[in-house]
């Protein structure tokens, strides 16, 4: 066991855990917050994906250990966002989600999208979301979705 | 070494356990799960059940603040029915939609789908069992609410009016709903009601929103994996490597040392026995799970081998099996010229249904009762699973049903296995909750597959270019054979393995279908459309080639080759000719259309796509869908259904689209052996279009899946010249 | 003599001196690379191959492709999820190398890892654009290639193969998700970089193209 000082959402966190345990189980079990989705496990599908200094990782494969100082943002945090909110609007208004469980990763992929893209290509698009798995496959509104909030993103 | 510490008499009495209680809890009304209402109308042979009475305090709460919450008594997997079942209620109750709360139901009797007799969702069934019934149960409910409004006022019930959840008498009072709620919900519930004219609805057949949305967009919605009670422990289960063996010895020595392991214990499963180990946190059991060396007993267990299966259905297929269908001349195809003839075989892997989120569940025995939370799609089934392995009545076990991650058939299992291994751990663990958890290997490797399956069929073709004679041989095992449904198996014929091909609505006037149904040790499931899978697959290929073949148009060759009574098929072919002609008429180079039509479940559908190779896999640029599934209660959730079904349906093609055995051993791990559908392999664009009709409402969750395998790779054919009979797509 | 005269005079003597003193440097640089001269250009050659196995190890060859993605695996695989190239060889936004890989190995999930994981660019590629390796006079003609290699010259060739964080990855490249080590080239570090001394002493021969 090991103590981590974290930075959550601009929050600090201390935690006592395995130093082997991946952030996203110290996120959901540690910290109670599971927004953070577990799919795989082995950061095939996307349902895992944080911010960590504002790059999208798949928090399933990184042990705690290797954090480091690095800030931590998850989904919980885009209500506050200022990319995030269009994105959940659009996500809304679009009518995108079904089972849902996916869908907390395929909106940190395309908020991490938009602000290095604001203004994406379909091939833009397509090549930064195109490993997020949907298992219900709303991948059609999802496309929808990254266009009407992309228009509307100054 | 440490040998398993269980009580052997635990171990039988659970697996005796397993079938005894599936049995009883289908109540013989499981079988019209293969005979789906619409057939087993038609036929007259499936005695329609007496209607209940269902009292809508059960089904709607008015609250004072306003807030009208309804019960939805099917589990919400993604479908959108947590939005259009109280959308029908609030409709025919006349309630503000902004106020409406939709929950789901816990298993109860009263939420028993009103056909089946067990609470359920699957067989795309919900809004066509369900529609009158809510109608009702928010006709009733408004009913109560004026009743109550007019005796206040002392006047005449039918000189009242309601909306936006208010009542309006004649004499210019009102009253809010919430403020009549608790009175009207004490008020006499009566015997019938009249329900509105649709041309009154406000709701039904609008483009509702998702009630669901906002929280499953910020993290705050949880799903069965998601749940925290105080105090609560999770398990995973180490489970053999071939179905079916048994746990000879195991050394947990080092699983044991990990700090917040609470216990390691052999326990039954529905194939074999496992492993269990409980700890504080998922990581530490599945740590603690990688650390146990165990030895495994496979005597007596067979071995699947995916090679050697295919060599033996092949060779099976080559000999007629038991009848689904034989029509006319059975000697047809004898005097047809070979020159005239196709003969077509083809091969169909397992699949795994591999929901988003693994199967899990949670569980607190308490002795003389027990609480359980998941997402099931057989809540009263798995609530009585629960209620046998703790010793408990159905009554006393409390089961909520959780927001589900998807399912596809996979939270739809007779033996409940994922229940009842639950149970078993929680009965160790008095008053402690504690959360089963499937990993994502558990399930990719865990059976319950959709089975494999091998068809042959010989078709003889007429002068007119149409199918005279048509021979199918199906190979496939049988969902029901080999537990306790086989007895409503008719003659042998499991109707899931041969629907879509045996009752075909073409009119071929010689049609023999028959079946052969192996035992193989690989537990098998229905998988989102069943039968359809691969019955669409054949037969719309084998259309296609015809079609070819006499130089025909591929809608102009099904529309008449299709009967008469096919309305809903030649409906939505119509549809689609008119939505997609004139796009299929100016492809660029290298682009080609294809088509298919499918009718499952109640609803038609006619598809065609747009397709080119790009990077050796089918690109496809679009497609245009029609659908005829009778009144479009919610256009919205149609169109999504249909957008996102087809790209589900697209799983089959995946180049690693395969569940496959080696030596009785899965040989996939997880969703990079066993890959789904990502964006790039979905369609671009889907424009889904819906034939206007009054008629009764069938479903969309499952017709969307069989159509695009089949347009797909018919497209794919006029590209390349060549035949795709074997899933999945590995080249193009 | 004439003004004029002198000045050609003068000129023609500082170019050829000139000319001497590049054939002479150039004489002794080559001496210089040669270094040891009982290493010979057949050595050489077999030098270079023993390096050449290694290269078109999955360890290393899986991130030398000719296409918009890596590879994985030692049956060398397209890269699972999909991810690509992007423009600097780092991957895209939400798909970023380092969107799973860190700067070291995470055994306990199974992704390897190493500081700046990225692909090699495009002028590296060891593949064919079907995922062939290329044949060894091809791979030896574009390492040796400074507009092409990121301008080494052997020396720097020599000091990337010994030193190279991704390069030393490829002998400790950590754990598969299923627990299993991964593979790790023919030779060893030790072998590799004695044989990449050998070939650069012998001038870093090239097999001929067929």
């Amino acid at each position: 066991m090991a103590t981590y000082q974290l930075t959550v959402n601009g929050e600090r966190k201390e935690v006592t855990v395995d130093p082997s345990t991946p952030l996203l189980w110290v996120l959901r079990e540690d910290l109670k917050m599971t927004g953070t989705k577990y799919g795989c496990g082995v950061s095939v599908c996307g349902a895992c994906t944080v911010h960590v200094n504002g790059v999208a990782t798949r928090s399933c494969m990184l042990p705690i250990s290797l954090l480091g100082e690095r800030a931590i943002v998850t989904i919980e945090a885009m209500n506050d966002d200022a990319v995030g909110r269009v994105v959940q609007d659009a996500w809304v208004e679009k009518d995108v989600v079904q089972c849902g469980y996916c869908q907390s990763g395929q909106i940190m992929s395309a908020v991490a999208l938009l602000k290095a893209t604001p203004k994406p290509t379909d091939t833009n698009i397509e090549e930064s979301m195109g490993g997020n798995i949907c298992r219900c496959a709303t991948y059609v509104r999802i496309r929808e979705a990254i266009k009407t909030a992309a228009a509307r993103l100054k | 070494m440490s040998t398993a510490n269980t009580n052997d008499n635990e171990l039988q009495l659970s697996r005796r356990s397993f079938l005894r209680v599936s049995m009883s809890a289908a109540g013989g009304l499981l079988v019209a799960l293969y005979l789906h209402p619409t057939a087993a109308a038609q036929e007259g042979s499936q005695p329609r059940p007496r209607p209940k009475v269902y009292p809508p305090d059960a089904f709607v709460d008015i609250r004072p603040d306003g807030k009208i919450v309804i019960q939805v008594n099917r589990l919400e997997f993604g479908q959108g029915v947590q939005t259009a079942l109280p959308m029908i209620l609030a409709d025919e109750l006349d309630a503000d939609w902004s106020q409406v709360v939709a929950e789901l139901a816990p298993a109860a009797d009263v939420y028993k789908d009103p056909l089946m007799g067990i609470q359920m969702v699957g067989g795309s069934g919900s809004i066509a069992h369900s529609f009158q019934q809510y109608r009702e149960l928010g006709a009733k409910t408004r009913a109560m609410l004026i009743a109550t409004a007019a005796e206040r006022w002392k006047v005449a019930p039918n000189k009242c009016r309601t909306q936006e959840s208010v009542v309006y008498g004649p004499g210019g009072q009102s009253a809010k709903y919430a403020e009549l709620g608790s009175d009207a919900a004490r008020s006499v519930v009566p015997a019938s009601v009249q329900l509105k004219n649709p041309s009154e609805f406000r709701l039904v057949g609008k483009n509702i929103r998702r009630l669901d949305s906002r929280p499953k967009c910020d993290g705050s919605l949880k799903f069965g994996l998601d749940l925290d009670l105080p105090n609560m422990k999770v398990a995973v289960v180490a489970r053999p490597p071939v179905f079916g063996a048994r746990v000879k010895s195991v050394d947990d020595k080092a699983a044991r040392s990990l700090e917040g392991v609470r216990d390691v214990f052999e326990i039954p499963l529905a194939h074999g026995t496992g492993v269990a180990v409980v700890a504080d946190k998922f990581w530490t059991a599945k740590q603690a799970r990688d650390q146990l060396k165990i030895e495994w007993d496979f005597k007596g267990v067979k071995r699947a081998d995916s090679s050697q299966l295919f060599a033996k259905y092949k060779e099976l297929a080559r000999t007629a099996g038991l009848s689904a269908m034989a029509r006319g001349d059975a000697k047809a195809l004898e005097g047809i010229d070979a020159s005239k003839r196709i003969v077509a075989e083809y091969e169909f892997p397992y699949l795994a249904h591999a929901p988003m989120e693994p199967l899990n569940t949670t569980i607190r025995f308490d002795g003389d009762r027990a609480e359980a939370w998941a997402g099931s799609q057989f809540q009263t089934i798995d609530q009585m699973a629960i209620g046998e392995v703790l010793g408990l009545k159905p009554e006393q076990v409390t089961f909520h049903t959780e927001m589900a991650g998807g399912g596809f058939g996979r939270r739809a299992v007779a033996d409940s296995h994922v229940q009842r291994e639950a149970a078993v751990i929680a009965k160790r663990f008095r008053g402690t909750p504690v959360k089963l958890i499937w990993t994502r290997e558990d399930d990719i490797r865990g059976g319950y597959y959709r089975p494999m399956h091998v068809h042959r069929v010989e078709v003889g073709i007429g002068a007119d270019g149409m199918p005279s004679a048509w021979r199918h041989v199906i190979v496939g095992q049988s969902l029901l054979a080999g537990t306790p449904f086989a007895q409503y198996m008719k003659d042998g014929v499991d109707n899931s393995a041969v629907e879509g091909a045996s009752d075909t609505h073409y009119n071929i006037p010689n049609l023999n279908v028959s079946v052969h149904h192996p035992t193989v040790n690989v537990p098998v499931l229905w998988w989102r459309s069943v039968g359809h899978t691969h019955t669409a697959y054949v037969m719309e290929t084998l259309i296609d080639e015809l079609a070819a073949r006499a130089s025909v148009d591929p809608i102009a060759y099904r529309q008449k080759l299709l009967k008469p009574e096919a309305k809903k098929l030649l409906a939505a072919l119509g549809l689609l000719d008119a939505k997609s002609a004139s796009w299929r008429r100016k492809l660029p180079k290298g682009h080609a259309f294809g088509i298919s039509c499918h009718e499952s479940f109640g609803t038609g559908v006619a598809c065609a796509v747009e397709v080119s190779i790009q990077d050796e896999r089918p690109r496809i640029h679009r497609v245009t869908v029609a659908v005829d599934a009778g009144i479009a209660v919610n256009p919205l959730t149609i169109e999504s259904q249909f957008q996102a079904g087809v790209a589900f349906g697209l799983s089959q093609l995946m180049e690693k689209g395969a569940i496959t055995f080696k030596d009785g051993v899965v040989e996939q791990r997880n969703f990079d052996g066993f890959v789904p559908p990502y964006m790039p392999d979905a369609p671009v664009a889907v424009d889904v279009h819906i034939v206007p009709s009054t008629e009764a409402p069938t479903g969309c969750g499952e017709p969307p899946v069989p159509v695009i395998s089949p347009a797909v790779v018919n497209a794919l054919s006029k590209l390349t010249g060549k035949r795709y009979r074997t899933l999945p797509l590995v080249t193009v | 003599m004439p003004r004029y005269r002198a000045a050609g005079l003068l000129i023609s003597i500082i170019i050829l001196a000139f000319g001497a003193w590049t054939i002479i440097a150039s004489a002794l640089g080559q001496a210089r690379e040669q270094g040891r001269s009982d290493v010979s250009r057949a050595q050489g050659l077999v030098a270079w191959e023993q390096v050449y196995s290694v290269l078109t190890h999955p360890r290393c060859i899986n991130c030398h492709t000719a296409t918009n993605y890596p590879q994985q695996g030692d049956d060398r695989h397209r890269h699972f999820a999909n991810v690509v190239r992007g423009p600097e060889g780092k991957g895209v936004p939400a798909l970023n190398c380092v969107t799973c890989h860190q700067e070291v190995n995470a055994d306990s999930t199974g992704v390897p890892g190493g500081h700046d994981w990225h692909l090699a660019p495009l002028s590296m590629k060891w593949q064919d654009a079907n995922d062939n390796p290329l044949p060894s006079a091809a791979i030896c003609r574009s390492v040796t290639d400074r507009s092409k290699n990121g301008n080494l010259d052997a020396q720097a060739l020599l000091k990337h193969h010994e030193e190279a964080v991704l390069v030393l990855w490829a002998w400790q490249p950590g754990r598969r998700p299923d627990g299993t080590m991964r593979t790790l080239p023919p030779l060893s570090h030790k072998e590799f970089v004695a044989a990449t001394r050998r070939w650069v002493e012998a001038g870093t021969p090239c097999p001929p193209a067929r």
